[in-house]
């Protein structure tokens, strides 16, 4: 087995979830849960692939796919936050409406071949032993911009004043109301900018990670595993990095357990026996939801919960004022 | 009429012929509210008489039908908070609008546009410590609100007004949810703010308080002004009370003299862990018995809230708990419930009643299962709406109908009703928390005399307050908590201010100092007496210090300085802020012990 193509790989797969899943964090610390984000991102995996393979340019495929997913999230928060419906169940449907218009605009697209994200490696970084060709050798462009994305965020929300607005609306929106925050505005700002995440992530699956369309197939569940993620890493973008890359690194680890027919020096059981592939390839799933209750728990002792307003629409006057 | 000291000042605040009318209340009718800058002005009034109204009106929230507002004698209006703000005026509102999980300085930058990207939160620490110093307010800016006692992150709302530049301060009931140690500093605070030149407006239904604090009142009856601006000197409780309530009050309880009868509670040996898995209650031996008030006095967070959890069967504990001969620990409540408990909790509205339910759905929480609401598996709305309508008279609940959901009806009325389905199931034993704790006059008379009647029917009592006047007043023994200990029992000959105040900072009855033991019972009924119990601290610390072997008592003279003491000029204190305060600091440390030092974990 090659640990090093695994990790490489994980990381690679990983870019996707984490993508996904910051946007996912800064919707949520707004006070609004997205569950729509397997929708958004089929979306834009499927305006991503088609409009780099109409126009040949692949960055306009990932400009597509981002106001994509960005607008498919204002329905969602249009309905959640103007008209105060319950958010689950609009971000279940949205998931449905974001499948059904991808797989009705996505008509045809299966089997072609568009441009994809281009790979580099990084100069001085990628020599370094082990962690260079894992990390900083021959990746598209997307999984440094990930890489990016982490730090930046942690700073935007824990070190910045609009970071502190965004905390405050989540979990004290009648607090932030009496300071003169606009709670609706805030909100909307971070539920499109989620969507917006969501779309990007789509598009690095289609565009660049596994280049192309396989209707449902392209993004198969991982939105869903985004937000997981997002509870998992307690709304932290770290916390998020470390669970996407691990699942991705999981993911790509019992694809290659199934490979050889030798394993430590016995015969590979899962090879030759197809049922115990079901198993292995449930592991992942079960591994991140014992990692979320796990996670859950620490987090619960050490008072870093969810957002304290997650999922409750505001209208001022309810309480307090 | 004008109470100006000096004439030529502008007020800082001329509220003229508010009028506002809601939906079917004429909530504010005319009302004039002036305010001088230095001065507390006390808003005075029961529950619904148009004091928050007024005051969300000059803090931009509702807009008055007519009428107008000058602020320093310009005219004004607002159209949402941010103008107030912008004017100077800031409200510290009686739910504590703050951030739990963000740092004290994190929550005072929230909407303020000075940084304008990145927080530079050691620079903002330091101003805002500084701000703090300024005005006597010990507060740690990094510490986080979830981690701060009540009384400390009152403070935070406070700092976030005048980090804002206020100079017109509202504070709404500030006292209500603060220990009497806190409630103490806080007046310090805003006295020391008043000599600054802060106008500050004090909205409170606690007449004692409200002669301690204000120099100015104004007093509010369903919407009118019943006294305006007066000085606070010319008035009795008794007439305030009358004032506010437009009919006199009794402060006298009617209380008949009776012996106690048969035991009909016993704890024996109870323990139990608080929600941190601490000890909060440690082996406690309590008995009670009919026709009797057990009051349970104590500092908050001394094992109160445990003591009535484990009773009622909401918390598990070791030991045994005898109602009526049956041993009611960690048995479900329904169990206790069956064998004559009733409980009023502290917490109304979370635990006492369910707020989105009607009336009658509360009223008959108890009693569905029995005839006549129950009809074998369905229930008969016509009998529960039947007993709703009754209990409603008798208790006197004023609401529409018995339809109105609870969380319609103000917090003597809804307290009234959770005593209405908790009293007419005819109890052996009740289990009352804080039962007027944030109530007006009115209730609280209301509210008092009931549990009175219920003694004369012969029910046991078990009175848990934090109101010393109130224990004194009902109580015919008074049982004194620390850290989980009961330390002693009074009977109500004994009754001592100064004794149960030693005995709530931990001194055993046996170590009580000799001129404490020796002094006069007190009178039922004055807070002043509270200042004389500090007095006996002072000398008992000296006494202490004689005998280390005795147990340690940690009032220091600092805290022992009269709260009222309107001749220590508060430039003085300021000049030296910090010897102060780390004595008080250490005072409170040690008074709500391992509550106060849980934010220090982390």
């Amino acid at each position: 087995m090659n640990w090093i193509e695994i990790f490489r790989s994980g990381i690679s797969t990983g870019t996707v979830l984490l993508i996904a899943s910051i946007g996912e964090i800064l919707t949520e610390r707004s006070g609004i849960q997205n569950l729509g984000v397997e929708g958004m991102m089929l979306l834009g995996a499927m305006a991503g692939f088609k409009v780099a393979y109409q126009t040949g340019n692949v960055w306009l495929g990932l400009l597509a796919a981002i106001a994509a997913g960005g607008l498919l999230s204002l329905a969602h928060a249009l309905v959640t936050i103007h008209f105060q419906a319950d958010q689950t169940v609009s971000g279940l449907s949205l998931t449905f409406l974001g499948t059904g218009l991808a797989l009705v605009l996505g008509e045809g697209l299966t089997g072609l071949t568009a441009p994809v994200i281009p790979s580099a490696s990084i100069p001085l970084l990628s020599k370094i032993p082990y962690l260079g060709p894992v990390a900083f050798a021959n990746h598209n462009l997307l999984v440094y911009f990930g890489y990016l994305l982490v730090p930046l965020t942690w700073y935007y929300i824990n070190r910045t004043r609009p970071g502190l607005h965004l905390r405050a609306v989540g979990e004290n929106p009648a607090a932030a109301d009496t300071l003169g925050v606009n709670i609706y505005r805030t909100r909307y700002i971070y539920t499109f900018l989620g969507g917006c995440f969501a779309g990007l992530a789509g598009a690095a699956i289609s565009v660049a990670i596994a280049p192309g369309w396989y209707s449902n197939l392209t993004v198969n569940g991982q939105g869903f595993i985004a937000v997981a993620l997002v509870i998992f890493a307690s709304w932290n973008p770290w916390r998020a990095a470390l669970g996407g890359y691990l699942f991705g690194v999981l993911r790509r680890f019992t694809l290659d357990l199934q490979g050889p027919r030798m394993l430590l020096g016995l015969a590979n059981p899962f090879f030759f026996n197809t049922n115990l592939v079901f198993f292995l390839q449930m592991a992942p799933y079960i591994l991140t939801i014992i990692a979320l209750i796990w996670g859950s728990s620490a987090a619960r002792k050490k008072r870093i919960g969810s957002p304290a307003a997650l999922g409750v629409p505001y209208q001022r006057g309810e309480r307090g004022l | 009429m004008t109470f100006t000291e000096t004439p030529n000042a502008v007020p800082a605040v001329e509220m003229q012929d508010i009028t506002l009318r809601f939906p079917g209340v004429l909530a504010n009718d005319h009302v004039n509210f002036t305010m001088y800058p230095g001065e507390i002005h006390a808003l005075l009034g029961e529950n619904g008489a148009g004091k928050s109204t007024l005051m969300n009106v000059l803090t931009g929230l509702y807009k008055p039908q007519s009428g107008e507002i000058r602020i320093h004698g310009k005219k004004v209006s607002f159209n949402s908070p941010k103008d107030a703000i912008a004017n100077g005026i800031g409200m510290v509102h009686q739910h504590f609008m703050l951030v739990e999980n963000q740092t004290v300085t994190e929550n005072i930058l929230i909407g303020l546009d000075t940084p304008r990207f990145a927080l530079n939160l050691k620079k903002y620490d330091q101003e805002i410590s500084h701000l703090a110093d300024q005005f006597g307010i010990h507060i740690d800016p990094t510490a986080r609100i979830w981690q701060l006692s009540v009384g400390e992150q009152q403070r935070v709302e406070i700092l976030k007004i005048l980090y804002r530049g206020a100079d017109i301060l509202i504070m709404d009931e500030p006292t209500a949810v603060l220990a009497p140690q806190e409630a103490d500093e806080l007046i310090e605070t805003l006295k020391g703010m008043a000599a600054q030149g802060k106008a500050i407006a004090f909205i409170s239904h606690k007449l004692t308080e409200v002669k301690q604090v204000a120099d100015k009142l104004t007093v509010l009856r369903r919407g009118r002004v019943t006294a305006e601006r007066k000085d606070l000197e010319n008035f009795t409780r008794e007439s305030l009370a009358s004032l506010m309530v437009g009919r006199e009050v009794i402060f006298n309880l009617h209380k008949c003299e009776q012996t106690a009868g048969r035991e009909v509670l016993r704890l024996e040996d109870v323990s139990a862990v608080n929600n941190k898995n601490l000890p909060a209650l440690r082996n406690v031996d309590l008995a009670l018995h009919e026709g009797e008030i057990l009051g349970i006095a104590g500092v908050a967070g001394n094992g109160q809230s445990e003591l009535v959890e484990v009773i009622t069967g909401l918390r598990e504990c070791t030991g045994n708990i005898w109602l009526e001969g049956k041993n009611i620990a960690n048995k479900p409540p329904a169990f206790s419930i069956s064998h004559g408990l009733a409980h009023i909790p502290e917490d109304r509205i979370g635990v006492g009643s369910a707020p989105n339910l009607s009336l009658t759905s509360n009223i008959i929480m108890k009693r569905y299962d029995q005839a006549p609401v129950s009809q074998k598996w369905q229930l008969n709305y016509v009998a529960a709406d039947a007993l709703a309508n009754g209990l409603k008279d008798e208790y006197d609940i004023q609401a529409p109908n018995v339809q109105t959901q609870a969380r319609k009806l103000s917090g003597g009325n809804l307290q009234k009703l959770i005593l209405a389905r908790e009293l007419s199931s005819a109890p052996r034993l009740v289990v009352a928390m804080q039962p007027t704790r944030g109530l007006d006059v009115g209730a609280i008379e209301n509210v008092q005399q009931l549990l009175l009647n219920q003694r004369a029917q012969g029910c046991a009592i078990l009175l848990v307050s934090e109101d010393l006047d109130e224990l004194l007043s009902l109580s015919d023994r008074i049982a004194v908590m620390y850290e989980g200990h009961v330390v002693g029992t009074i009977c109500s000959g004994d009754f001592d201010i100064t004794k149960i105040g030693l005995m709530m900072t931990g001194t055993l009855p046996q170590d009580l100092p000799p001129e404490a033991e020796a002094s006069k019972p007190v009178a039922v009924g004055s807070i002043s007496e509270f200042d004389e119990v500090l007095d006996h601290v002072k000398d008992f610390e000296r006494i202490d210090e004689a005998s280390p072997a005795g147990q340690p008592v940690i009032l220091s003279e600092e805290a022992a300085e009269e709260p009222c003491g309107d001749d220590t000029s508060p430039s003085e204190q300021l000049e030296d802020p910090d010897a102060g305060l780390t004595e008080k600091e250490r005072v409170l440390r040690k008074v709500l012990g391992k509550k106060y030092q849980k934010g220090d974990e982390e």
